[in-house]
């Protein structure tokens, strides 16, 4: 997974108003302190309006829409309380897939399967699909690429195929 | 796989275990006044059949070795039955109008003997699961890699897609996937970018079944393919392996593979 390490998109938005913000002209004259000096009170100025905009940027999230969830099953039990699931399931992922690929262990509680029964959107039973679906709408928001259904499945439609022992 | 990595031995998926477990149950639930469905049929190998894994901390055993024998005098020219139910079970579609691109798990291959009277030979080709495969070897990631009980896998999470192991292979049994794909099987996740082969249909196998292909095979009545394990002196693939010849396709490379093959 591509993560754009620790940031939010509060975070982001202050830090490219901060650039914009005029503060690297002093270094790039290459001037002294008295320069500095002089301009301190437009500097200070300019200051308080990056605050003010990086505040109003934080306090109006109009622009990106909050995580729905609309899941198939929804009041059965996950692994762990949602908290837990929303920062560790990536690692759990990771590492039973070392168990079941390479071990053979199979019917193991984590599965991305098991997620995708639970959490598959009811219209369209996937887990993928648009900003109201479950893997999705959260990777969206928090600006995660999710890899995993390049080769996985990402819905609950095929049917498993029956047979006989050997 | 290295030994340290496999688990507990008391966790191990073990035939012989399992099957004394099996007996014990049955004794139990006689004793307790439950009738048995049919004789040699119990509740337990009905449950397996309809595709359900076992319960978590099975883990493939090394004491296992799955392997397939292949009788050549029975497979049909022109049949492709085990083709058919190998794309059927994992979803294998041919690309978009472009066959040659297309991945092949297996493979049909029609021979001539070209002395004496023209002999027509044809037989299903796949991954051989060698013993000492060169997938393996060739890998510069370790994606390639041969679980405990003999199955040559691609992991693809950490495949790169250099298709080493396409050259690497003797019996030309990989494919690389050249297109975005859609509508996998859940439990045979594929996708562009890797290299990928025969599985031996592990989703089957780890539910207790057999590959796919040799379950068509078997169902269409023509008995050319059985599977088993090779280390099972009491089951049929070794009894027919240690009774009769069979031959390894290029046994002089000495990869000891897993499918064997009669009447060639």
């Amino acid at each position: 997974m591509k993560l754009l390490r620790g940031q939010s998109a509060s975070s982001r938005a202050r830090s490219i108003l901060a650039y914009r913000g005029g503060m690297s002209r002093i270094s790039l004259r290459g001037s002294s302190h008295l320069d500095l000096l002089a301009t301190l009170p437009v500097h200070a100025i300019r200051l308080l309006f990056i605050f003010v905009f990086a505040i109003g940027a934080n306090l109006s999230f109009a622009g990106v829409p909050k995580p729905v969830i609309d899941i198939a099953k929804p009041g059965s039990k996950c692994l762990a309380p949602p908290e837990v699931m929303r920062r560790t399931h990536m690692s759990m992922l990771l590492h039973q897939r070392e168990k079941t690929l390479r071990l053979g262990e199979r019917g193991a509680k984590v599965s991305l399967e098991g997620c995708i029964e639970c959490h598959a959107n009811k219209s369209n039973g996937s887990v993928l699909g648009s900003n109201q679906n479950f893997c999705q709408t959260c990777h969206a928001y928090v600006a995660v690429k999710v890899d995993c259904f390049e080769c996985h499945q990402p819905s609950t439609g095929m049917v498993k195929t029956a047979g006989t022992k050997p | 796989m290295s030994e340290e990595t496999t688990p507990d031995a008391a966790a191990v998926r073990d035939p012989a275990r399992r099957a004394f477990l099996g007996v014990s149950a049955t004794a139990a639930a006689a004793a307790a006044g439950f009738v048995a469905l049919a004789p040699g049929v119990r509740l337990m190998e009905l449950a397996q059949a309809q595709s359900s894994y076992p319960a978590a901390g099975q883990f493939a055993s090394s004491k296992i070795r799955w392997g397939m024998l292949i009788d050549t005098t029975k497979c049909a020219t022109g049949c492709t039955d085990c083709v058919t139910a190998c794309n059927k079970e994992n979803a294998i579609e041919p690309g978009s109008g472009r066959p040659a691109q297309s991945s092949q798990w297996i493979r049909k291959i029609e021979l001539t003997e070209q002395a004496g009277g023209h002999r027509e030979l044809s037989l299903p080709m796949m991954c051989q699961h060698c013993a000492n495969p060169p997938c393996v070897d060739v890998c510069p990631t370790g994606a390639s890699f041969k679980r405990a009980d003999g199955i040559v896998l691609v992991d693809r999470h950490i495949c790169i897609g250099c298709r080493y192991c396409m050259m690497a292979c003797p019996y030309q049994a990989r494919s690389f996937v050249h297109e975005p794909l859609h509508d996998q099987n859940p439990e045979v996740p594929r996708g562009q970018g890797c290299v990928e082969s025969c599985t031996l249909c592990v989703q089957r196998i780890d539910r207790g079944q057999g590959p796919a292909c040799v379950e068509a095979c078997t169902q269409a009545g023509h008995g050319a393919m059985i599977f088993g394990d090779l280390n099972d002196p009491a089951g049929e693939i070794a009894k027919r392996i240690a009774t009769t010849a069979s031959s390894q396709v290029r046994a002089d490379l000495r990869l000891d593979p897993g499918v064997r093959y009669q009447g060639i």
